[in-house]
């Protein structure tokens, strides 16, 4: 290395002291982290099992995976999963909209937003599956408990992004509106919702996007969509069908997750 | 500007400028986006057997056990201690180990470090599909393999950090200004020293901050895994919904919601540091 180089080089801070103390912190958490979680490694029938879901995967159920005629296939199962989460998204988003005005402290006084600002907090820790369980109390198991389940779970994120769009609004445009001598409506009809609309739905796109893999995991608790299958599937040791359910739940995600990339490039680019 | 089939359909409207120009406005496309998103609505409806008139009801019900959680169970706060270090313990293992092990993964997808198109796609694919897969479902698989018990939920944490904190880092270290990098190397530094020198001061806080964030992300995971049977407190969750006892789960919940808003502080407090 030049000299001159290393000279250069070592003029920089030096925060061997600082750097090393979060070192050891993070060793230190390393090693009590590593007392708890009891590590087994692969025993014979675990190694098994793992090949099997290999092989599973390779060796799809192929009839079941292409079964768009009968109502149990995966095409119908994966349909529904995105039925759930797309009702769950639309019910949240407009749900969200009146909280998020309501949360951002330049729209209402600030203790409101605050209390406001509590409740989504209470109502996002809240682990969706518990949310499953306590609507199918009302609506019996199935799908609709899915949606009313997304609706939820969606408002604590959504309103949490829409607030910060309304926080973000260019606030020249109405001022310049008002000089103009436009009145209230003219204001929010061209002043305020064009800046609000492509921002919200691209939001919207976004939360949909993680919905869709929530959605698979509703069926878990008996709530509609694709989880319910596969976790019989794989207390049945029926590798095939996981296989299959697996590739169909891959593939559905990563294509969501490309259009909706492209859709939500689309609007912020105009 | 471009015109696409929709604009032969719905001509655009032109305006006559007082200079004589003529102004084009594109008919509004939205129309047609609130007919596509009404339609799947209306196709979602029927699937899912939506019907509001039991929202009303049997909608008490919901609003039963929301009360049922309070006043929360303190008595129970004993039993809640082992399985909530246990969660803690997993989410740290596994983002730690995750995030450590994304470091590779994220330079052999870059293109700029790695220039070797089909090893950049084949570790690209890999990630993205490791991140389609729901974390729980990863743990049910987890515990299909490692048998029931922290373990699992530790396997399904470490894949989902190493899948996320992969796929950012890769796209960050792409976008770093190789400029610095070429300047170390032309005065005379070694590869590595020049990549020392330049990319590593360059994405080191996105990395930590990324990893902070990731960890944050993977408490509130790591909460519901114990329901496929992944360990932590998901299980006293599962067990106690399963016997209605639910002051308890209001106390699980009580405690959880604490623990996560301290932890999303101090890692807050240090991603503001970073950046």
């Amino acid at each position: 290395m030049n000299k001159s180089v290393q000279q250069q080089l070592e003029k920089a801070p030096n925060r061997t002291l600082y750097l090393s103390t979060i070192g050891i912190i993070l060793a230190a958490l390393l090693v009590w982290s590593f007392m708890g979680v009891n590590i087994t490694g692969f025993d014979q029938r675990g190694t098994q099992i793992a090949s099997n879901i290999f092989s599973g995967l390779f060796s799809p159920d192929l009839g079941f995976l292409f079964d768009f005629t009968s109502g149990g296939g995966v095409p119908s199962l994966l349909f529904e999963t995105i039925a759930i989460a797309f009702l769950g998204t639309i019910f949240g988003s407009f749900l969200a909209i009146p909280i998020s005005f309501l949360m951002s402290p330049s729209i209402v006084s600030r203790p409101v937003a605050f209390v406001t600002r509590l409740v989504v907090i209470f109502i996002r820790t809240i682990p969706s599956l518990v949310y499953g369980l306590m609507f199918i109390r009302v609506t019996g198991p199935g799908p609709y408990a899915g949606v009313l389940t997304m609706s939820l779970t969606s408002i604590g994120m959504i309103s949490r992004l829409y607030v910060d769009v309304i926080e973000n609004l260019d606030r020249s445009v109405l001022e310049a509106m008002t000089s103009m001598g436009c009145n209230t409506y003219e204001k929010i009809r061209y002043g305020v919702l064009p800046q609000l609309f492509s921002s919200f739905l691209s939001v919207t796109i976004y939360r949909y996007d993680m919905n869709l893999r929530d959605a698979t995991i509703l069926g878990l608790v008996g709530a509609g969509g694709i989880g319910a299958p596969l976790i019989f599937a794989m207390r049945a040791y029926r590798w095939s069908e996981v296989g299959s359910i697996l590739i169909g739940l891959v593939v559905l995600i990563l294509a969501v997750e490309i259009f909706s990339n492209k859709l939500r490039e689309r609007l912020v680019n105009g | 500007m471009q015109h696409t089939i929709y604009d032969k359909i719905f001509k655009p409207k032109t305006y006559t400028l007082s200079n004589g120009k003529e102004v084009k406005q594109r008919a509004s496309r939205v129309p047609l986006v609130l007919l596509i998103v009404l339609f799947i609505t209306i196709v979602s409806w029927e699937v899912t057997n939506v019907d509001l008139s039991l929202l009303r009801t049997r909608g008490y019900q919901f609003i039963v056990i929301l009360t049922d959680l309070f006043p929360p169970n303190w008595n129970f706060l004993s039993n809640i201690w082992g399985p909530l270090f246990d969660t803690i313990q997993m989410s740290l293992l596994g983002s730690i180990a995750g995030a450590i092990l994304a470091i590779p993964f994220a330079l052999l997808s870059s293109s700029n470090i790695i220039r070797n198109r089909v090893l950049n796609g084949f570790f690209k694919l890999f990630l993205s599909i490791l991140r389609t897969l729901p974390t729980l479902i990863s743990a049910l698989i987890a515990t299909f393999v490692f048998g029931l018990g922290t373990m699992a939920g530790t396997v399904a944490i470490f894949l989902f950090t190493l899948s996320y904190i992969g796929k950012l880092m890769y796209e960050h270290i792409e976008n770093v200004d190789m400029g610095a990098f070429e300047a170390h190397e032309s005065m005379g530094l070694t590869k590595v020293e020049a990549f020392r020198y330049a990319i590593v001061p360059d994405v080191l806080p996105t990395y930590l901050s990324v990893s902070l964030y990731a960890f944050e992300g993977n408490i509130r995971y790591a909460a519901i895994l114990g329901y496929v049977g992944a360990g932590g407190v998901g299980l006293l969750l599962d067990e106690r919904l399963g016997w209605r006892d639910y002051p308890s789960v209001g106390m699980v919940l009580l405690t959880l919601m604490v623990v996560v808003f301290v932890i999303e502080r101090i890692s807050e407090y240090f991603r503001m540091k970073l950046t």
